[in-house]
């Protein structure tokens, strides 16, 4: 997919990722498409969808995916329950897996019926006909034999492909078993999708022999019915306009594709690299966040020690042994395994020891939707503790985006000697997108506080601090610096414990402007969309790409606005503050009931902060956002009231 | 476990912190004897780390001049572990009470043990919890009656070696507060010991819990209440060393040499490096009344330690594979494409 430059995409409307036919041609360009791939856990949807995004990315596409996996572990197959999708967002602008689907993928009655909902209207469907058996028709509880007519599909939207009897077609010779060939169906939807896309069939074909390098046969089976798939589209649907997806200029750099735990877990690596500090994770299993564990436990190649803990607590604690020791010490939870932590988390603020927390967000409260996403863990972050215990509280923006916040994380602990929990979720935990592998220098050197040999010989004490309050720290191991931290309050002149009350009003100050004083350290609030306009719209963590699409598709529709997108959360950004108050309008856009929306309002007395909340477990659709922002500017303006309280407004 | 030529003495070992448990208190001694133990042991000061939780007992690494983290309730166990897997050149000692290891961190405790880090338990059983002001603990004798239980408890205590052997421990030894030169011994070969080692020591809490091992500790009935085991000799004691252990059915029966035909002969050997624990198992249930409390070194098993087997898994794996840093890795195992200029690199 080469670079078109500026030829051929309509403005700026949202009908601008629907596929528009182009005069004159027969192959249409498009901005970004959206493919949703369905089908049985087993039939390799996944692995097609990432072939297919790995393809586009390498002719420079922007992608983002997302998968949907059942909650059962194994659901019987062709069962409702058992529908797995994943969902690729292909082009130029891309910073969501999209809404909804143009192009459909469905491998089965059941994957039909399930994901005809995240199509988008005039949206194109792929189906396997030889899938409407009645068998299989029954399991997906269909009333008749006709799916396309009872759910009331446009039948010239969607082509019913013998996919079956193709692929047993095209492997006859292959002396392939039956259960071997059915495994290459995956191939033959993506023959078609590369057909669809006018999309480069050799580099597809590049990739897999990669894959399957050490299994020849496989790969030329495979390659076999991924030609199959695109000569089929060619030949009995030469009618059906082709389509072309935009590519962009990226940065030149090596690339690969990343979901968000993993690019956790590398920015740790990352961060232990240009500190000189050894990585430690003490962690515990909980979805979403088991992968950072899984990616680390397999890092013990880079020297990383992962250690899978008996409990949350366990895990917190033994971070904290290693912190002390001296490495760059991190435990990986989800919003219960956060709450088990708590205490722990506190003995770090206590004793100014660096520690990373990770929280990769789900919903709540209790055990709640384990696997859904939600932003609601952050009043737990920043106050979840018993007595004064500030710390820094991060959310990462994006997949990609926890690489870049998970060393800042490791950067903050270790600079300024405290706790960092980073916010990440479940959503961009999971979904991935093109990542340009950082080069050395793209990163700045860790420089790890400890206390030095003059310092030493000065009588340092432990809790001895510089001029950004920050304490040293004397790892294990050197001669002349044995101190012991804890739990208990210490004075402020020798660090041994102390119980007197205006000593501990002191250090409870102290520790609080410590943290305020980190805002020095970091980035200054950056406004994206309009910065002339009266309202602003301001978002936090994971939601990011939906948030910046809604600004962009309100902008380009004239509905003027701001947007700023919160990734240090505690302290704010030196900016933050006098950037939001600027505009006449702020809304605040969470999955949560309004916890940013509060933290915010807090900080800007006498303002009011307008919501658009979500909590359903799902992230927002773009749509919402731009619809909830529009019904706020939507003539209802007499109604702001400078001094007023919260006037929530969900959309 | 690194020692060095260097002599040291106790004091090397002691910090300025003024001591603050009562007068009395049974940890007082414990510490002296621990400061002694460090100095014959030869490990210096800073590759020591004396790792407590919360309680009375938990306050002693203040007075340690090692490094020392004095942490949160029953969680020792977890940070101790963290600390020794990132650096297996420090010797490690927790530092817990009954509440504080067996109580509130009764799960650390067991997974400790369980996962053989080479860490140096010293349990301080009062069997009760002194810094709380008197309420019962996991260790505190049925029908005990404290602030918290005022017509006694209704349930049974652990014993901490049965949790020790029910978590497959390859260490465990016992002493009392008041018998330095025993606590000091064990002490040393706890430390000795490659893996988790328990070392339970009878501690008296004047305050709240006064005279609960007396009957084991008293000058009088010590030696007939008590027996010290001690690798390859004869299982005897009493104040003339007229007394064994000898094997009676799948049990152990206290006999005096000499009557009703038993000779020296019949006495058990006391071997605690024998991997299966059965006899290890009995010798540390016997309470003192029928039997007589075992001390010293019961059981002492050599076996793989955790944190020298991770550091040897990432020698091993780290030697398999041909990056060092983290873009080679990714560049080595990931599906990557270049942007710019240069043709498709995969
Ligand atoms: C989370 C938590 N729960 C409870 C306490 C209160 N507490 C402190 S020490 C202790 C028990 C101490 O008993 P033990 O561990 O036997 O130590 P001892 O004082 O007897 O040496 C308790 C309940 C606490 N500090 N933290
Ligand atoms: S209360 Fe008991 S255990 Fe605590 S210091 Fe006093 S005597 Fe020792
Ligand atoms: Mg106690």
């Amino acid at each position: 997919m080469p670079h078109r430059s500026g030829a051929s995409h309509s403005e700026g409307d949202a009908a601008k990722t629907q596929l528009i036919m182009l005069p004159g041609t027969n192959v249409k360009t498009l901005e970004r498409v959206v493919i949703r791939f369905s089908g049985d856990s087993g039939d390799g949807m996944q692995l097609a969808g990432n072939i297919f995004s790995n393809v586009s990315a390498g002719e420079g596409s922007q992608i983002s995916t997302f998968p949907d996996y059942p909650a059962e572990i194994r659901a019987p197959q062709g069962s409702l329950s058992g529908v797995s999708g994943f969902q690729v967002n292909v082009g130029k602008g891309v910073h969501t897996p999209g809404d909804e689907a143009d192009v459909l993928v469905a491998m089965n009655p059941a994957a039909l019926k399930t994901n005809l909902r995240y199509l988008k209207p005039g949206g194109i469907i792929i189906c396997d006909v030889d899938t409407f058996r009645p068998a299989d028709l029954k399991k997906a509880e269909y009333a008749t034999d006709d799916p396309v007519a009872e759910l009331g599909i446009d039948p010239a939207r969607i082509m019913l492909v013998p996919m079956t009897t193709l692929l047993k077609h095209t492997l006859k010779d292959s002396g392939m078993d039956p259960k071997s060939v059915m495994k290459c169906k995956n191939m033959l939807a993506l023959g078609l999708i590369c057909w669809l896309f006018d999309s480069p069939v050799e580099s597809v074909l590049r990739k897999l022999e990669k894959k399957f390098a050490k299994k020849p046969a496989v790969y030329e089976a495979n390659a076999k019915v991924i030609r199959a798939g695109w000569d089929y589209g060619h030949n009995t649907h030469s009618s059906m306009p082709t389509y072309r997806i935009e590519s962009e200029a990226v940065k030149p750099g090596t690339y690969t594709d990343v979901n968000g735990n993993t690019a956790t877990a590398w920015g740790l690596i990352m961060a232990s690299e240009k500190s000189g500090r050894p990585l430690f994770l003490g962690s515990y299993p909980i979805t979403p966040a088991t992968d950072i564990l899984h990616e680390l436990a397999k890092r013990k190649d880079l020297g990383v020690k992962a250690c899978q803990m008996e409990d949350e607590i366990a895990g917190v604690c033994s971070a904290i042994g290693a912190s002390y020791a001296g490495h760059l010490a991190v435990t990986s939870t989800s919003g219960p395994g956060l709450a088990l932590k708590s205490e722990g988390i506190g003995l770090a603020v206590m004793a100014e020891l660096p520690l990373v927390v990770i929280d990769v967000q789900r919903g709540g409260p209790s055990t709640g939707l384990p696997t859904k996403t939600e932003q609601t863990d952050l009043m737990q972050a920043l106050y979840g503790r018993n007595g004064e215990s500030p710390l820094c509280v991060l959310a990462a923006a994006s997949p990609t985006d926890c690489f870049t916040m998970a060393f800042e994380a490791a950067r903050i602990a270790i600079e300024h000697m405290t706790p960092v929990i980073l916010l990440t979720d479940a959503f961009i935990a999971n979904g991935s997108s093109a990542w340009r592998v950082p080069e050395e220098e793209d990163y700045p050197e860790i420089r790890p506080h400890f206390v030095d040999a003059s310092r030493l010989e000065q009588g340092w004490k432990p809790f001895d601090r510089d001029e950004n309050l920050v304490r040293y720290w004397a790892v294990p191991g050197t001669p002349g610096a044995m101190h012991r931290v804890g739990g208990l309050e210490k004075d402020i002149r020798t660090s041994a414990i102390s119980t007197d009350g205006k000593n501990h009003e002191k250090m409870v100050n102290i520790r609080r402007e410590k943290i305020a004083r980190i805002a020095n350290d970091i980035p200054e609030l950056q406004v994206a969309g309009n910065p002339d306009a009266d309202t602003i719209l301001v978002g936090w963590g994971g939601t990011y790409g939906h948030l910046y699409t809604a600004a962009e598709e309100l902008n380009a529709e004239g509905c003027d606005v701001a947007f700023a997108h919160f990734r240090y959360i505690n302290p704010l950004p030196k900016n933050a503050l006098e950037v939001l108050s600027r505009y006449r309008r702020v809304i605040v856009a969470e999955l949560n009931t309004g916890q940013f929306a509060d933290y915010l309002q807090m900080h800007l007395p006498g303002r009011r902060v307008d919501r658009i909340n979500k909590v359903e477990g799902q992230p927002f659709m773009v749509r919402e956002i731009v619809e909830g922002v529009k019904s706020f500017l939507g003539g209802n303006e007499g109604s702001i009231n400078e001094t007023g309280n919260t006037n929530s407004n969900e959309a | 476990m690194e020692t060095t030529e260097k002599q040291f003495v106790p004091a090397d070992f002691k910090s300025e912190q003024s001591v603050r448990w009562c007068p009395g208190c049974g940890d007082h001694a414990i510490l002296n004897v621990l400061h002694k133990a460090m100095a014959d042991l030869g490990v210096a000061p800073e590759k020591t780390a004396v790792i407590s939780g919360i309680g009375c007992s938990s306050r002693l690494p203040y007075y340690m001049n090692t490094y020392g983290m004095h942490t949160i309730h029953g969680r020792a166990a977890a940070i101790a572990t963290g600390l020794k897997t990132a650096r297996p050149d420090m010797t490690v000692w927790q530092i817990s009470g009954d509440g504080d290891g067996l109580a509130i961190g009764g799960n650390h405790f067991i997974h400790a043990v369980r996962r053989n880090i080479d860490i140096n338990i010293l349990l301080f059983n009062n069997k009760i919890y002194g810094l709380t002001k008197g309420q019962y603990s996991p260790t505190s004798d049925r029908g005990a009656v404290t602030k918290s239980s005022p017509y006694g408890t209704t349930e049974d205590p652990f014993i901490p070696a049965e949790l020790v052997f029910g978590a497959r421990g390859n260490f465990f030894a016992r002493s009392i507060d008041i018998a330095l030169d025993t606590t000091k011994e064990v002490m040393l070969a706890a430390a000795r010991h490659h893996g988790a080692s328990v070392v339970e020591v009878l501690q008296n809490c004047v305050i709240f819990n006064n005279g609960s091992h007396s009957f084991l500790s008293d000058k009088e009935r010590r030696d007939e209440h008590t027996i010290h085991l001690r690798q390859g000799e004869k299982m005897l004691f009493g104040k003339e060393m007229e007394r064994g252990l000898v094997q009676d059915g799948f049990g152990l029966k206290a006999v005096k040499i000499g009557e009703d035909g038993w000779t020296i002969d019949d006495v058990l050997v006391h071997d605690a490096t024998t991997p299966t624990n059965f006899l290890h198992q009995q010798l540390a249930m016997m309470d003192g009344h029928e039997l007589p409390l075992a001390i010293g070194v019961i059981r002492d098993v050599a076996s793989p330690t955790y944190e020298a087997e991770v550091e040897a898994q990432v020698e091993a794996v780290k030697g398999k594979k041909n990056f060092r840093n983290l873009r080679d890795m990714i560049l080595s195992t990931s599906e990557t494409w270049t942007v710019g200029g240069e043709a498709e690199k995969e």
